[in-house]
C-alpha cells in the first residue's frame, strides 16, 4: 500500500465518528471605515514603530525623492516594470549604476548582492498592521530583487492602502509570489527583545505617493 | 429566597469558620439557608487526577444530595468547586455513560453560583459595608484563584466587593493573575515545580506589605498559607467569606493554627 | 466498509523527538536547580506576555477571530482526507511535487533521496518544527549532508550542540551573554570585541550566514499553513533568512504536517491576524513567503513537499484529544504557563514542549511510550493556556482527559496499586456519602494530639511529603462546619440526608 493511501486509510478511520463539520462565524471585522488622511496617518504610525523610514509626497514628486534617497547608493536595481514617472529625473544620468531586472533577463544572485539599493513598487498595503504586500507584478519584479540589496526603496500608493488585512488579502491573487513585509528585518530571538537588520534589508524607505 | 450551601469538603472539615461567616452573610440579608445534608465533595481531586471512574460516585452522591433538596439557588464559598459542579459533573456522567445523572446534574449545575457571584450578581450587593456592615480593619491584599478568574469568570466582582469593606486598606497584589501552584494533586505529584511557584507567589505577597492574604477559595489560600508559615512569615491568609462576614461587632478571627511544621531539616 | 488485508491497525503512533524520555518531575528538579536558566525564562516569557496582551487588547475583535480560528481549524480535522485531495491536486498542478510520508523515518528518507537527487551535500535550513520532530538534520548528518539552520535562535543552539527549548525562541533559555560567548566561541571570523548587544549579535549572524544563503542550491523548510483551494504554502518569519531559502535556491522541499491546511485563501486573514499577535506579540511578523508550486522565472524552480503523519492520525483518532491539532504553533500557552516559566522548555523531553506539548506528545506518540504519562500532570490546571490560545485548544480539558486515559490504561496492570491509585478509591468512598464524610471529620481533631505537644511533625509519608516539603498544614478545627450546623439546627442525625435507597448506595 503506498503512503498515500495508507495515510488516508489512518485519517478515514480516525474520523469514524464523522465530527460535524462547523459552520464558520466570521463576526469578526471585514472592512475598516478609514478615509485616506486616517490611513497614511496610521501606516506611518505602525511603520516608524517598526523603524522603517516613511515619506509623504504627492505623486508627481516621487521621482524626486527617490533620488533623495539614492544620493549614497552607488548602484541600483528596479524590476523591468517600474512605473517610468518615479524615475524621470534621473533618467539618462544615471546608466553607470542603475541596473534593470526582469523574468526574462534576471540578474545573478553575485549580482544583486553587488547593488545597494532596489526601488519597486507595491501591490497593497495594510495601515493597521503596518504591512506593505508585494505580488511579483512588474513594477515589483522577482522576488530576489527586493531581497538581496540591503536597501529598499518601496513606493506606496495612497490609493492601495486599506485599513485592515481582510481588505488587502480580498484584493491579491493567492497564487501569484507574494511578500508580505512589515518593516525591515528583525529578530526578536535574544531575550524576545526586538532587533532590527537581520538577512532581509536592513534598510526599508517607504515613499507614499498621494 | 431559600439558598442551599455546599460547604465543599475542605471548608466543612478545615474551614467551618468560612462556611459558617457565608451563612452570616446570607441571614443578614434576610435569606434562609439550607444545607442539604447528603453533601460532601464535588469530585475535582478525582477528576482532575484522571479517576473518573472513582469520581462517579462522588458527582452521584452531589448531584443527589441537591437534587432532592427544596431551595431557589445554590451557593459555594470556592470558585473552583463550583466550576467543577458545572462543567466537570456532567462530564463524569457522560463519560460514564449515564444520561440520566448528566441530565440532574446539568441542572444542579445551573442553579449553584459562587459566592461573589451571588451576592454581586443575585442579590444585588454592591457595597459590603453598607449592605452587609462588613468592618475589616486590616492591611489586605488579594489573590484571585485561577478557576473563579478563568473558568467562571468572575472579573473584579470579589475584589470590588472587598474594596467596600468598611476600614480594610487594600493593596494590590503583583503579578495577581499567576497560579499559586496549588493544583490539587499537582501539589504533590511536581511538588518541586508547585513550591516554585508557590515562592514566586509568597514572595510577591510579601512585596504588599500586607498583613494578610484573602481570596475566594479555601483550598489556594491553605496553600498559599502554609507556604507563608513555613516561611517564617507573620503573614496569614483569610478567605473573603470571612472579611465580608466580619463586622465591628463580631470581627474576624485572624490568627490560625499552625499544626505540620516540618522545618528545613526535613527536605 | 469490510476490512481488508493491510488495513492499518489504528491508531498508529509517531516516532522521532516527540516523547518525554524522563520523567517530567525529574527532569523539572533537574531544570529547577538552573537558577540562571530561571532568571532567563521569567525575563523572556514576561516580556512576550506583556507585548501580546498589549497587542490583542488593540483588536476590538480578538475573540471573534478566535471564534472563527478554532472553528475553521475544527472544519479542517472534519474535512481532512477531502482537503488533503484538493490540495494535492492543486499544488501538483501548479509543478510542485508531492511526497507522503507515514512517520519520521520515511520523511527523512524521502528529503534525504531528495537532495542526494540535486547532487548536494550542503542545504541550508528555515526554522521547522516538523523537521525537529523528525530528527532531520541528525539523519542528514548521517548521510553526509550538512544542515545549516539559518534562523538566530536556531543558529545558536545548533552552534551551541544544544537542543530547542521553545517552539518560537528556541533558544530562550540563553541570556544575550551566554549567546555571545558561544558565538565567540564556534563562528569562524567572527570579531573578537563582540559585545552581548541583540544587535551586534544580530548582525554576526548576518555575516557567518550570508555566503551561505546566497551559493545555496537546495533549502530546506517547514510550512505555517497550507491553502487547500489554491494549493498555496506560507511561511511566516521575521529575519529574512525565510525569503532568503524560500527564494535563492533551486529546489525547495518543505516538510509538513497533514494538519496545517486551512481550507480557503479567505482563511488566511483569519490566521495572518491571530498568530503574530500570539507568538511575538508583533501586529505582523517583518515577512510572510506565500509561494504556490512553481512560478516560472521566480524563486526555485524544484519545489517538494513532503505531507507528514507521524502520529497526527493517531492525534485525530482520540475524540477529546483532536483538537490538539488545531494547534498552529504559536506558543502563547508556553508562555502564559507558569510551570514552563519555571521548567522550561528541555523538562518536557519532546520537540514541543509547554502546555500544548504536554498533550501533543502522548496524543501522537502514545500515553504508554517512554515516560509520555508523567507530561499530562505537568500542569497545575491553571487555564492560563486556554485563554490564550488563539484557537481555543481546551487545553486544560484534555489535560485532564490524558489522565485518567493514563490511569485507566494502567488498571488490572500493576500487581500492587500505588499510593496514589489506593488513596483516590479511598477517597472516592469517603467523599460520596455525607454521612462517611461527617463520621471521618470527628476523627480529624485526633490529629492534633498525633501531632505531639510542640505540634510539629517532621514528615509525612509517601506521596503526602511532597506537600510538606515547603508547606504547613494548618491545625484541623474542633469542630467540622457539618457538626456545628446539626447542633445549631438540631438535626439529629448528623451527616445524613435522605437515606439512600439502596440501588443509589454507591
Amino acid at each position: 500500500m503506498s503512503a498515500r493511501t495508507e495515510i488516508l486509510e489512518r485519517i478515514h478511520g480516525a474520523l469514524s465518528d464523522r465530527p460535524e463539520v462547523p459552520t464558520v462565524p466570521r463576526a469578526y471585522m471585514a472592512e475598516s471605515e478609514l478615509d485616506e488622511a486616517e490611513l497614511i496617518r496610521l501606516l506611518i504610525d505602525r511603520l516608524v514603530d517598526y523603524k522603517a523610514q516613511v515619506s509623504v509626497v504627492d505623486h508627481q514628486d516621487v521621482s524626486t525623492r527617490i533620488n533623495e534617497l539614492l544620493a549614497g547608493a552607488s548602484s541600483y536595481v528596479l524590476p523591468s516594470g517600474l512605473d517610468p514617472d518615479w524615475l524621470t529625473t534621473a533618467e539618462g544620468k544615471d546608466d553607470h549604476r542603475r541596473r534593470m531586472d526582469s523574468i526574462d533577463a534576471p540578474l545573478g544572485i553575485s549580482e544583486l548582492d553587488n547593488i545597494d539599493t532596489v526601488i519597486t513598487g507595491s501591490a497593497v498595503s495594510v495601515a493597521e498592521t503596518g504591512t506593505i504586500i508585494l505580488d511579483g507584478s512588474p513594477n515589483q519584479g522577482r522576488r530576489a530583487i527586493s531581497l538581496v540589496p540591503d536597501h529598499h526603496i518601496c513606493v506606496v500608493r495612497a490609493g492601495d492602502i486599506v485599513g485592515i488585512l481582510p481588505e488587502a488579502l480580498r484584493r491579491l491573487d493567492g497564487t501569484r509570489p507574494i511578500t508580505m513585509i512589515s518593516g525591515p528585518s528583525a529578530t526578536s530571538d535574544i531575550e524576545l527583545e526586538r532587533v532590527e537588520g537581520v538577512h532581509g534589508p536592513r534598510r526599508l524607505d517607504v515613499i507614499i505617493a498621494r | 429566597m431559600r439558598i442551599a450551601l455546599f460547604a465543599t469538603c475542605i471548608v466543612d472539615a478545615m474551614y467551618p469558620a468560612t462556611a459558617r461567616a457565608t451563612v452570616k452573610i446570607l441571614e443578614r440579608l434576610g435569606h434562609e439557608v439550607v444545607f442539604p445534608s447528603g453533601q460532601a465533595c464535588c469530585g475535582q481531586m478525582h477528576v482532575n487526577s484522571g479517576y473518573l471512574k472513582e469520581a462517579l460516585p462522588v458527582v452521584a452522591n452531589h448531584v443527589r444530595a441537591f437534587d432532592i433538596e427544596d431551595y431557589d439557588v445554590a451557593v459555594a464559598p470556592s470558585g473552583s468547586c463550583v466550576a467543577s459542579v458545572k462543567h466537570q459533573h456532567p462530564m463524569v456522567a457522560r463519560s460514564c455513560g449515564d444520561a440520566d445523572l448528566e441530565a440532574r446534574a446539568a441542572a444542579v449545575g445551573a442553579r449553584i453560583y459562587e459566592l461573589s457571584e451571588l451576592l454581586v450578581d443575585v442579590l444585588g450587593v454592591t457595597d459590603a459595608g453598607a449592605q452587609l456592615g462588613s468592618f475589616f480593619p486590616h492591611r489586605v491584599t488579594y489573590h484571585p484563584s485561577c478557576h473563579g478568574m478563568r473558568l467562571l469568570r468572575l472579573g473584579d466582582r470579589q475584589a470590588r466587593l472587598l474594596a467596600t469593606v468598611q476600614g480594610i486598606d487594600m493593596v494590590d497584589l503583583p503579578e495577581a493573575d499567576q497560579c499559586c501552584g496549588f493544583g490539587g494533586t499537582f501539589s504533590m505529584k511536581n511538588a518541586d515545580v508547585s513550591s516554585a511557584m508557590l515562592e514566586d507567589k509568597t514572595a510577591t505577597i510579601k512585596t504588599t506589605g500586607a498583613s494578610l492574604c484573602t481570596g475566594g477559595d479555601a483550598s489556594c489560600l491553605m496553600h498559599i498559607g502554609g507556604g507563608l508559615s513555613r516561611q517564617g512569615s507573620s503573614i496569614t491568609t483569610l478567605h473573603l467569606a470571612e472579611i465580608l462576614a466580619s463586622t465591628m461587632d463580631e470581627p474576624a478571627s485572624v490568627t490560625g493554627e499552625v499544626l505540620v511544621s516540618t522545618g528545613k531539616a526535613a527536605r | 466498509m469490510s476490512t481488508f488485508l493491510g488495513m492499518p491497525a489504528l491508531p498508529v503512533y509517531g516516532s522521532g523527538n516527540l516523547h518525554a524520555s524522563e520523567s517530567f518531575p525529574k527532569s523539572a528538579h533537574r531544570e529547577l536547580g538552573n537558577a540562571q536558566l530561571r532568571s532567563n525564562l521569567g525575563h523572556a516569557t514576561r516580556t512576550i506576555r506583556d507585548k501580546r496582551t498589549q497587542v490583542v487588547s488593540e483588536l476590538p475583535d480578538w475573540e471573534q477571530l478566535r471564534d472563527a480560528g478554532s472553528a475553521i481549524k475544527e472544519s479542517v480535522m472534519a474535512r481532512l482526507p477531502e482537503l488533503l485531495e484538493q490540495f494535492e491536486q492543486n499544488f501538483t498542478a501548479r509543478g510542485g511535487v508531492i511526497h507522503w510520508a507515514r512517520d519520521a523515518g520515511e520523511a527523512n528518507r524521502i528529503v534525504a533521496g531528495l537532495i542526494r537527487d540535486t547532487g548536494e551535500t550542503e542545504v541550508v535550513k528555515v526554522k521547522s518544527m516538523a523537521t525537529q520532530e523528525i530528527g532531520l538534520n541528525e539523519y542528514l548528518e548521517e548521510q553526509g549532508i550538512a544542515a545549516f539552520e539559518t534562523d538566530l535562535a536556531e543558529l545558536i543552539v545548533q552552534l551551541d550542540h544544544d537542543k530547542p527549548s521553545h517552539i518560537l525562541v528556541p533558544a530562550i533559555h540563553k541570556n544575550r551573554t551566554q549567546v555571545r560567548d558561544i558565538f565567540l566561541r564556534e563562528m569562524e571570523n567572527v570579531d573578537p570585541d563582540l559585545t552581548n548587544e541583540p544587535s551586534k549579535l544580530a548582525a554576526a549572524a548576518r555575516t557567518h550566514l550570508r555566503r551561505k544563503f546566497l551559493t545555496a542550491k537546495v533549502a530546506v523548510s517547514g510550512a505555517n499553513f497550507a491553502l487547500a483551494d489554491s494549493g498555496t504554502l506560507a511561511v511566516v518569519e521575521s529575519e529574512g533568512n525565510g525569503r532568503m531559502c524560500l527564494t535563492l535556491p533551486e529546489t525547495l522541499i518543505t516538510v509538513m504536517g497533514i494538519e496545517k491546511l486551512l481550507p480557503t485563501w479567505q482563511d488566511l486573514e483569519v490566521f495572518m491576524q491571530l498568530l503574530p499577535r500570539s507568538s511575538t506579540g508583533e501586529r505582523m511578523n517583518p515577512y510572510t513567503s506565500l509561494w504556490t508550486g512553481v512560478t516560472e522565472g521566480d524563486g526555485p524552480q524544484n519545489v517538494h513537499l513532503v505531507l507528514l503523519d507521524n502520529g497526527r492520525s493517531a492525534a485525530l483518532a482520540d475524540e477529546m484529544g483532536r483538537s490538539a491539532l488545531h494547534c498552529i504553533r504559536c506558543s502563547a500557552c508556553m508562555n502564559v504557563c507558569p510551570v514552563y516559566e519555571r521548567t522550561g522548555g528541555h523538562a518536557y523531553g519532546s520537540t514541543y514542549p509547554g502546555p500544548i506539548g504536554a498533550i501533543l506528545s502522548p496524543l501522537m506518540t502514545g500515553i504508554q511510550a517512554e515516560e509520555n504519562d508523567s507530561l499530562p500532570y505537568a500542569s497545575s490546571l491553571c487555564g492560563a493556556c486556554y485563554d490564550a490560545c488563539p484557537v481555543k485548544i481546551n487545553i486544560p480539558d484534555i489535560l485532564v482527559h490524558l489522565r485518567s486515559v493514563d490511569v485507566d490504561s494502567k488498571r488490572g496492570t500493576k500487581k500492587v496499586p500505588n499510593q496514589m491509585d489506593v488513596g483516590m478509591k479511598a477517597a472516592s468512598w469517603a467523599l460520596s456519602s455525607g454521612k462517611r464524610l461527617g463520621l471521618i471529620e470527628k476523627g480529624l481533631p485526633l490529629s492534633r494530639l498525633a501531632a505531639g505537644p510542640n505540634k510539629k511533625i517532621t514528615k509525612l509519608p509517601g506521596i503526602a511529603a511532597g506537600w510538606t516539603q515547603s508547606r504547613d498544614i494548618p491545625a484541623p478545627p474542633t469542630q467540622s462546619f457539618r457538626a456545628w450546623w446539626n447542633k445549631e439546627h438540631h438535626t439529629p442525625d448528623a451527616g445524613v440526608g435522605t437515606p439512600l435507597k439502596k440501588e443509589e448506595q454507591p
